[in-house]
């Protein structure tokens, strides 16, 4: 029972990081109708920043915040740079442009800071596990990322659906050219919501790199399940984004949790031990294949145009 | 069909021409490593041209493409594993599971479009993935050996340098022979027509989905084949082959090189290999470079090299 608890905790945790890189990608995919493979690099981008700068101040709080301006930063380059060009160009020439952006990323981070992986360790007070229920504790630190990733997500429903900047959003994503013909700085508009995107992807990376190591090629997995998550959502859906990625978060961490288990029950030993890890890995690619199956445009569809 | 002379149609005759006479120039300068360099070009620039016929031809934008490289290089290594070292017996069974792989993502994938179509097809060369990783009994993550390559019964002998990479180019010009035929059949005109406007095709009475299940099946199982013969040079195949940035290189070679011309894809495929060998012999970072060039591309010469190829001679 407390390993069920903990693995749905873990499962939220989860699906609340992913829920940060899908918010991004359904945010830049839904405005600006662009396909943005290198977003998972910008993730990656964001631990290595936070791995630099926490070593280099000593303090977790201040260099995590350092790496957030930094990811800030680099996203709004990057679209003023090269990105912006691509808006309004076919689908395959933004795959193909950011596909290479990935390849850039990748051997620069190589360059940089080598090949060999980094930690980012946590200072002590955040290493304590907290009794959570009577009889269960949970590592603080986890904790922390669900009251973020929560404090967030709830700041960007704010801000989308009850600012000025927000309903310009929202007006970008059901019609683009009408909002630029009422006189809206779409260009600013863009860089802006690219470089939100790349702050959150930044700030999925930089709290999920204390659990995992930081090393190259680490947003390309992550990158996946997110866009998993905006085609099962819904593109352009922040809504959609935020329930897909509870769901693929907590089906993906039950799966690997309890499955091996299950089919030792059903299967030989053997059989159950070979199938168990594809079958957990393959689970979240199973279920968006049966939506879009079901429902070819996602379970949320945003406005249609 | 009448070629016409012009840079696009001059570029793919000489290309032919090298390729064809490069074993010469290897024998005769003793550079072995060209040859199994191109040797794995011609394999790629097969695939690629499957996958230009779903993508350039079809409007089918597939991310799963290179999960039939992995199938049809598993079907060889696993049969070899089992002691079926025939490649009378290995080919036909990669070629068939690659066709069924095909038609069971092909006719659920096909109800979606656009980016969703790219995430599903995604989404099923990923389970392939993890499938693969999982057959422990053939070496699950590590990939599995292919200790004896295929046999022909005397016919051919693939582990003749010279004699695999003629059998490789083979694949490749029959590969584009029967592209091509199709392309200029009723059912390739169904096809770009469907591509063009499916709702005045469906309308003119033609069953789109159909024409197009066809096409990626077809496609599918020239892949298997590409898988086929990369299992056999490289003496290797491991779940790598199938995973999603593969199929991005596929991706790559086929819009580098000018999607839906016949030949884009090849030169795709040899540029693409080249720069990538080129540049990993002067620099350990060659993302560093081959990034860049990848974007300055997409910005600055749209359609691909064949495009710029086709401009030069009305500019």
């Amino acid at each position: 029972m407390y390993l069920v608890v903990e693995q749905l905790l873990n499962g939220l945790q989860f699906g609340l990081l992913l829920f940060l890189l899908a918010a991004g990608l359904t945010l830049v995919f839904g405005i600006m109708d662009f396909v943005n493979l290198a977003h998972g690099s910008l993730y990656m981008m964001g631990a290595y920043f936070a791995a630099t700068f926490v070593a280099w101040t000593g303090s977790f709080v201040l260099g995590a915040l350092m790496a957030l301006g930094a990811t800030l930063l680099l996203g709004i380059v990057l679209e003023y740079v090269a990105l912006r060009h691509l808006y309004g160009r076919d689908h395959l020439d933004q795959v193909l442009a950011t596909f290479g952006l990935i390849l850039f990323f990748n051997d620069a981070v190589r360059l940089i800071w080598g090949p060999a992986g980094l930690a980012l360790p946590l200072p002590a007070w955040l290493t304590v596990p907290v009794q959570i229920i009577p009889g269960v504790y949970y590592p603080a630190y986890r904790l922390m990322i669900i009251v973020v990733a929560m404090a967030v997500a709830a700041m960007l429903y704010l801000v989308v659906m009850r600012t000025r900047v927000g309903m310009l959003i929202r007006a970008g994503a059901s019609n683009r050219e009408m909002i630029g013909a009422l006189g809206i700085n779409i260009k600013l508009l863009f860089t802006l919501v690219f470089g939100l995107g790349a702050a959150l992807a930044g700030l999925a990376g930089l709290m999920q790199a204390p659990i995992l190591t930081v090393q190259i090629g680490m947003g390309e997995n992550i990158l996946i399940l997110a866009f998993v998550i905006i085609v099962i959502g819904g593109i352009g859906s922040i809504r959609g984004a935020f329930m897909a990625a509870l769901f693929v978060g907590i089906i993906d961490t039950m799966g690997r949790a309890f499955l091996p288990d299950l089919l030792r029950k059903v299967l030989s030993g053997a059989a159950a031990s070979t199938a168990a890890p594809a079958l957990s890995s393959m689970l979240i690619y199973l279920l968006m294949a049966i939506i879009l199956v079901l429902r070819p445009e996602g379970l949320f569809p945003a406005a249609k145009r | 069909m009448k070629p016409k002379l012009n840079a696009s149609n001059a570029v793919a005759a000489l290309m032919c021409a090298a390729l064809i006479l490069l074993p010469v120039y290897s024998a005769a300068t003793g550079n072995i490593f060209i040859l199994t360099l191109f040797t794995r070009i011609v394999i790629f620039a097969l695939a690629a041209a499957s996958l230009n016929l779903i993508m350039g031809y079809g409007g089918m934008m597939s991310f799963g493409h290179a999960a039939y490289l992995g199938i049809g290089g598993y079907a060889v290594g696993i049969l070899a594993a089992e002691g079926i070292g025939s490649g009378f017996i290995q080919w036909p069974v990669a070629l068939v599971v690659s066709a069924l792989f095909a038609l069971l993502i092909g006719s659920l994938s096909l109800r979606t479009r656009g980016v969703y179509f790219i995430m599903i097809t995604l989404a099923f060369a990923q389970m392939a993935y993890y499938v693969a990783s999982a057959l422990s009994r053939y070496g699950g993550d590590d990939g599995l050996t292919v200790y004896k390559r295929s046999d022909f019964a005397g016919l051919i002998n693939l582990s003749d340098r010279n004699q695999f990479y003629y059998l490789c180019l083979a694949c490749l010009f029959g590969g584009l022979y029967l592209i091509w035929r199709i392309v200029n059949s009723r059912f390739g005109l169904v096809v770009q027509g469907v591509r063009s406007n499916e709702q005045r095709m469906q309308a003119i009475g033609f069953h789109a989905n159909r024409y197009r299940l066809v096409c990626f099946v077809i496609a599918g199982t020239i892949c298997g084949l590409a898988g086929a013969l990369l299992a056999n040079n490289t003496d290797f195949v491991s779940p790598a082959v199938m995973y999603w940035t593969r199929s991005g290189d596929l991706m790559v070679m086929v819009i580098l090189g000018g999607m839906g011309s016949l030949f884009g894809p090849v030169i795709g495929a040899i540029v693409y290999l080249l720069l990538e060998e080129l540049l990993s012999q002067f620099t350990e970072y060659s993302g560093l470079i081959l990034g860049p060039v990848l974007l300055l591309i997409v910005l600055f010469a749209r359609g691909g090299i064949m495009g710029l190829l086709g401009r030069m001679r009305r500019g």
